[in-house]
């Protein structure tokens, strides 16, 4: 089946029923999206689908055939909100970051605060308690401004 | 400018955030295979027989009869009691019998073992536990002359329960067999600890190599527990002659691994008029499951913080860690003190309530000073803060106008003071006799110890103390992965010692080598003379004195303090508490780096939140019931307050730069402010999570 | 994943059609947005082995309004919804419900006709659906049949729906009345409901609620009381009447009970 990863065309040879999770840990070697939970309540497996944050470890694979799937990969190295995570502390185990990061991808870069945690509310840090998260959030969104 | 004191770039670089970091489950190794533990169905009794109900094809299976004949069935640790593996006798549920191994994950799923057992009475509840697991007594002055010199005596029972360390990365180590030994990658915080474990599987002779992998996360939660890991790993390994990987699933890492110990801490006080604790007797009572682990030294910390950071010249505390047929509760940020310092914090909200007195003003007569003792009999010095901690959180938080004006209404306030020994209890720091080293490299220094990095700020902290003491450019030090091939035993990361202890070390060893140097640069002084490695042992203060028969003397080189506020909204429809603010005022010495340990806080803050509110483990026949992330709830984005954090500065002469330990403080104290906060709505809770149906409970009975 | 990919298979129609008749020749599954079902492929608890995807059947998508009647597609995302005009006018309830299903990635994924099959006593949107006097409709090779919503579940996740049929669409009639919603979960976000409550209230009065019963119930006598000007202390001891919640692990009866209770005082004050 065929897909767009991260902007470039992508075949895989994968069971339809495949978790997207585990295609693209196992097949595309793409292993900076994580698993932390299996169940779709931690975010950490979180990707973007045709550019909606999704749980990849509760998306078939065969749905997504066509689709343009993005994942933290994609964000190449030197993407504002990478900086920010790092500076900020907004990572600090790191585990939960790529997801963290996609999902914050998605937001608009006038978000509120209260805009910002809403659309984290699916994906968990343990870590941080959050705050260096919003603060990274904010100081990316303000030099994208 | 130097390192210490700002906020430096991470040692970490970017690939945590860019997806580049590697933790366990992301590497490979040729001719790998995937393990898998067959666990106990019941919490007590013997096993009748093992039957593989699966074609063996393919697989490797491992039993206690694998261990060779030179090692030991034994997860060296504290005491030598929990066996890698069940040979007869199951203490608990989920406890490890056999382990498989299979190049395809879905055959090794798919295998099914039959296990007949011999059913016998488990027994879940501490309190009829007849079993002692450990037992201490702290006595300070004379408890009888203390309460007979009392005006009231006020009396409570507070508890609290298990909690889930959530590591979003769950548990998973690598072995790969290698000659003779072993290679062990996984994710931990305690490479020498492992290397312990193997060493006692396999014999002292045997080659054992520990490498830690990029850890999502620990919280005390991969202190022991990777020992037991890498042991079934490193069977499996050297049986098949083929690397073995065993990553947990979220559930598994539930059942089967470590948790916080669960209290029952029982207060009587005595008080004058005027507010003075003039006696306190303290019972501290742990469940710590079904073998030792670290219980001892869990009920340790624990009865030492029972006193909270108050003065009082009669103090009992005794201390029982007992053994019922649950999974080995272990090491948890804060190691025993968050559950002590929640009894004792929300009882001095209701000794102050008893006198018609303030929350704060009853701190004030009582808290610490710089000459007083502890219930341990330590003089403290300049070192104490507990008042400093406590004005400023009431000043900046305008405790006193919110506190009348939320009065009648649904909000609350509350306030929690407390402290946390840093380092190892009493001799512990020089039994462990923690090395670690610097070595010159062609264009700086790296650093050598075992202190791994989960998330903390391991790396960059170190980093930040050897770039100012050796007065050189902070790019030019490196960090080396903890690998124990490499690397002097710093002792475990634990215990808030990283910064402190190996800190401190590290610091001297940057110190003796600028001498070394002269003028000279590292890079110079390399191309000149070559290698360089100049390797320290801790030393801790000539000064401590600890008498472990008797527990007194000097419980700890030194104590950081903290005082919380939690401001909170009770819904009249839901019993739901919900924090609104949040206040943290800690000085613990001095911040190396102050977003790192800013982030230290506001996250030991949530999850002193979760501990407090929402995090509750159904136990349901020994067992957690609600093992998964949705129905273990852990705060979210919308459960977390806002916070205000107040980082006070007190230099500790002997800590690197003057810094302390910081690690665990800030989860000492979330979870009695909320209480106290709630006490404010006039709603008496004594024990935690304080649930929506524990409030309503507690609604209906006032 | 503990369950095996390789035991497993995935029929993917193109048309509705297509699917019809692939549900007809087999006994299949039906896969859309996955997020309840893969918790349970994940976990090992799911039985079904033999799955068939509806994610690209777009014309079961669709949200419009068609003779006064609010036709929301079976494979209408949480999140269109959310986005939706026409339910943001016609059934704020259902948009408030629809924002409190899971976080941005499970609403983003889970669909109402997903949330209607699975069945869940705790389904967020369910008691939204029952106080509307919603219509599920039911399409196999036979053709279509609708059933309110009040009838379409019939005891702890079953339902009416024949194997062979998948559910195409939710019917809404205009609603008079002020309308209510309230979740109560475990936690403020990402939480299973411990109760959730959805009432109308305007010639007469509708009340629904989860997670206190096998299914999602209305609760006819309390509404009734309700509708004929009955005082809010009678109604609350008729619904103590019409509910029966249990102990599980992650709330109590006793809880359920006096919340309950609770939520349908501040329904009426709120919508007063």
């Amino acid at each position: 089946m065929q897909f767009t990863l991260n902007g470039v065309p992508a075949t895989v040879d994968a069971h339809p029923m495949r978790r997207l999770l585990d295609v693209l840990r196992e097949e595309c070697g793409l292993t900076g999206t994580k698993e932390g939970c299996g169940e779709g309540e931690c975010g950490a497996c979180t990707v973007l689908v045709d550019g909606q944050a999704v749980v990849s470890c509760l998306v078939p694979v065969a749905q997504v055939a066509g689709a343009d799937v993005r994942t933290i990969e994609g964000l190449g190295t030197d993407h504002a909100l990478q900086h920010h995570f790092m500076n900020e502390a907004g990572a600090q185990c790191g585990i939960c970051t790529p997801g963290m990061i996609m999902t914050a991808s998605t937001l608009p870069k006038d978000a509120t605060l209260e805009e910002i945690r809403v659309a984290l509310a699916g994906n968990l840090c343990r870590c941080t308690g959050y705050e260096a998260i919003y603060r990274a959030i904010q100081r990316a969104n303000e030099e994208r401004a | 400018m130097p390192a210490v004191g700002t906020s430096v770039p991470r040692k970490d670089g970017i690939g945590k955030a860019t997806g580049s970091a590697r933790y366990a489950d992301d590497l490979h190794f040729p001719g790998m295979l995937y393990g898998r533990t067959i666990r106990s169905t019941i919490p007590c009794g013997r096993i009748r027989s093992v039957k593989l109900d699966f074609d063996q094809t393919g697989f490797t299976v491992v039993d206690y009869r694998d261990i060779p004949a030179e090692g030991k069935n034994i997860v060296a640790l504290v005491e030598y009691d929990q066996p890698f593996l069940v040979e007869r006798a199951i203490r608990h549920l989920a406890e490890p019998i056999l382990l498989l191994a299979h190049a395809d994950r879905e055959a090794l799923n798919a295998a099914r073992v039959e296990i007949e057992y011999d059913v016998a009475e488990p027994l879940f509840d501490v309190e009829r536990s007849a079993q002692l697991l450990k037992g201490l007594s702290i006595d300070k002055g004379d408890l009888e002359a203390g309460f007979a010199a009392a005006d009231l005596i006020i009396e409570g029972t507070y508890r609290t329960g298990h909690q889930e360390h959530v590591y979003i990365e769950p548990n998973g180590v690598i072995a790969v067999p290698e000659g003779q030994g072993v290679t062990l990658h996984g994710s931990m915080q305690c490479p020498f600890y492992v290397v312990k474990a193997l060493k006692s599987l396999f014999g002292d002779d045997a080659p054992i190599r520990v490498v830690q992998t990029e850890t999502g996360g620990g919280f005390g939660g991969k202190e022991e527990y990777p020992s037991m890991i890498a042991g079934h790993a490193a069977l499996l390994a050297r049986k098949s002659g083929r690397p073995v990987k065993i990553v947990y699933d979220r559930t598994e890492d539930m059942v089967a691994t470590t948790k916080r110990h669960p209290s029952i801490v029982r207060h009587r006080t005595g008080v004058t008029r005027d507010g003075r604790l003039v006696a306190m007797d303290v019972d501290v009572l742990i469940d710590g499951g079904a073998y030792i682990t670290l219980s001892p030294v869990v009920i340790s910390r624990g009865s030492i913080h029972a006193a909270g950071p108050y003065r009082c010249d009669n103090i009992r505390i005794a201390g029982r860690a007992m053994f019922t047929n649950t999974p080995p509760n272990g090491a948890f940020r804060g190691f025993g003190a968050p559950q002590t310092l929640f009894a004792i914090e929300a009882h001095m909200d209701r000794i102050a309530e008893s006198l018609g007195m303030d929350p704060v003003a009853i701190r004030e007569v009582n808290a610490l000073r710089p000459g007083d003792t502890t219930a341990t009999g330590q003089t403290l010095t300049g070192d104490c803060s507990a008042l400093e901690v406590l004005r400023e959180a009431v000043r900046r938080t305008d405790f006193h106008r919110k506190r009348a004006e939320y009065k009648g209404t649904n909000r609350g306030i509350g306030l929690s003071l407390f402290f946390h020994g840093a380092g190892f209890t009493g001799s512990g720091e020089h039994r462990l006799e923690s090395k670690a080293a610097l070595e010159l490299t062609p264009t700086g220094v790296r650093i050598l110890v075992a202190s791994t990095e989960i998330g903390q700020g391991t790396r960059t902290m170190h980093a930040q103390i050897v770039t100012d003491a050796l007065g050189i450019p902070y790019e030019q030090v490196e960090v080396a992965q903890p690998d124990t091939m490499l690397v002097p035993d710093s002792g475990p990361t634990v215990a808030s010692r990283t910064c402190m202890v190996v800190g401190k070390i590290l610091e001297r060893c940057a110190l003796e080598m600028r001498e070394k140097l002269g003028t000279l640069t590292p890079a110079e002084y390399y191309a000149a003379h070559g290698p360089l490695t100049i390797l320290k042992q801790h030393e801790p203060p000539a000064w401590i004195t600890w008498d472990e028969e008797r527990y007194s003397g000097d419980a700890y080189a030194t104590y950081s303090w903290g005082c919380d506020v939690a401001e909170v909204e009770l819904d009249p429809d839901t019993y739901e508490v919900r924090p609104t603010h949040f206040t943290a005022v800690q000085e613990f010495g001095r911040a190396i780096h102050p977003g790192l340990a800013r982030g230290q806080i506001e996250g030991g803050t949530a999850q002193g939140l979760g501990f407090a509110l929402l995090e509750r483990v159904v136990m349901k026949d020994g067992g957690m019931a609600n093992a998964s992330l949705t129905n273990y709830t852990i705060p979210t984005t919308l459960d977390t307050p806002t916070m205000d954090i107040a980082i006070l500065e007190n230099f500790y002469a002997d800590g690197p730069s003057g810094a302390k330990g910081l690690g665990e403080l800030p989860l000492d104290g979330p979870a009695p402010a909320i209480v106290n906060a709630i006490r404010h709505l006039s709603i008496d809770i004594r024990e935690i999570p304080a649930t929506p149906e524990h409030i309503l409970s507690a609604c209906s009975s006032r | 994943m503990k369950t095996a990919t390789s035991g497993l298979s995935l029929r993917e129609p193109h048309s509705v059609e297509d699917a019809y008749r692939m549900m007809r020749e087999e006994r299949l599954t039906p896969i859309a947005g996955a997020t309840d079902l893969f918790v349970g492929l994940n976990f090992g608890t799911l039985d079904a082995r033999a799955f068939v995807d509806l994610s690209r059947l777009d014309s079961l998508r669709a949200i419009a309004v068609k003779d006064d009647v609010l036709h929301i597609g079976a494979l209408a995302s949480y999140t269109a919804i959310m986005q939706s005009g026409e339910v943001r006018e016609r059934v704020p309830m259902l948009v408030a419900a629809a924002g409190q299903v899971g976080g941005v990635q499970i609403q983003n994924r889970g669909t109402l006709g997903g949330n209607i099959a699975n069945g869940s006593p705790a389904g967020d949107s369910l008691p939204v659906l029952a106080v509307a006097d919603a219509l599920v409709v039911m399409c196999s090779v036979d053709g279509e049949r609708r059933v309110p919503f009040t009838a379409f579940h019939t005891g702890y996740r079953t339902s009416v729906l024949r194997h062979d049929e998948i559910i195409v669409c939710v019917e809404i009639p205009r609603i008079e009345g002020r309308q209510w919603f309230r979740k109560v979960g475990t936690r403020a976000a990402q939480a299973i409901s411990k109760l959730v409550m959805a009432g109308v209230r305007g010639d007469t009065t509708r009340v629904a609620i989860g997670s206190v019963a096998p299914t999602v119930l209305r609760l006819p006598r309390t509404e009734t009381l309700l509708s004929v000007g009955g005082n809010i202390d009678e109604a609350v001891a008729e619904l103590q009447q019409e509910i029966a919640p249990i102990d599980d692990i992650r709330s109590t009866a006793d809880y359920r009970r006096q919340v309950a209770a609770n939520l349908l005082r501040r329904f009426w004050s709120d919508t007063a």
